[in-house]
């Protein structure tokens, strides 16, 4: 059940995806361009996704235990230091560069053509890096 | 300015409102963030604790245009951007996210839904330099 769950989930993120605009980098590009015609109809889709997310996660706080019975497990980590920082720089960087960020990146490799799959190697290259070297630690 | 002939509020407003349906379902079920940045990251370390939930979450993802069109022909995409700075804007979002703890989803649309002040800073800063980058390229290079 668990594993249907998640299947659902990632179909449904999927098609949200698709259905938003976020998985056309121009339109992507365009929201981030708000010195030039801005295009805001992103902001939409963050609106969108938290006002569902807001009671979601609201009622999620309230229990130990998911519907499945599985932990609920919501992040510990509270520290706002120089490794959030540097990431969400770096990553902001990469986002604006191409217009991807990791979920549309994914919904596009089998139906994009070759520019996603290429963002999608990269990006898989960067977390296989940072693995190695955390590991190094 | 406002770009109204690409502003397209309903079906954006409407597909938001679909990620946050898959949110909820991930966390109200599986008790899990919807990440897709920590979701993939953990995948590729190949520990087989907790490995089929995420594969079938990426599976998911990737056939969801699959099933999309079986309900509505996809919408065009316009990709300008070259394969080379593709690449290159990949390795940087993957090291960022993975030193970030989080992308758009698990920061900007789980963590400012659970009202995490770590994630907002997250979503300020991504925010920010995602419009630095674009207002580099398309207004001091171009």
């Amino acid at each position: 059940m668990k594993l249907f769950t998640a299947l659902l989930s990632g179909i449904i993120f999927g098609l949200g995806l698709v259905l938003s605009g976020m998985t056309n980098p121009a339109k992507v590009t365009g929201f981030l361009d708000i010195t030039g015609l801005w295009d805001p109809s992103l902001a939409l889709v963050m609106g969108g996704a938290i006002l569902v997310g807001l009671f979601a996660f609201g009622y999620a706080k309230t229990r130990d235990k998911s519907l499945l019975g599985k932990p609920i497990q919501l992040p510990s980590n509270t520290k706002i230091d120089r490794r959030l920082a540097l990431g969400a720089i770096t990553f902001g960087i990469g986002w604006g560069l191409a217009g991807y960020c990791p979920g549309p990146a994914v919904a596009s490799v089998l139906t994009g053509g070759i520019k996603p799959i290429v963002f999608t190697v990269g990006m898989i290259v960067g977390m296989a890096i940072f693995h190695g070297l955390e590991r190094k630690k | 300015m406002i770009d109204w002939a690409h502003f397209t509020p309903g079906p954006s407003f409407a597909g938001g409102l679909l990620i946050g349906l898959a949110a909820a379902i991930l966390i109200l079920f599986n008790g899990r963030i919807a990440g897709v940045s920590g979701i993939l990251g953990e995948l590729l370390t190949f520990r087989r604790h907790e490995f089929l939930w995420r594969l079938l979450f990426i599976l998911g993802l990737i056939v969801s245009p699959f099933i999309y069109q079986l309900l509505a022909p996809l919408p065009e995409v316009q990709n300008s951007v070259g394969i080379l700075l593709l690449a290159v804007a990949g390795v940087l979002v993957g090291l960022g996210t993975s030193y970030g703890a989080g992308c758009t989803s698990g920061h900007g649309v789980c963590g400012l839904s659970r009202l995490s002040l770590r994630s907002l800073v997250a979503t300020i800063l991504f925010m920010l330099t995602g419009i630095a980058s674009v207002f580099v390229i398309r207004h001091l290079l171009a």
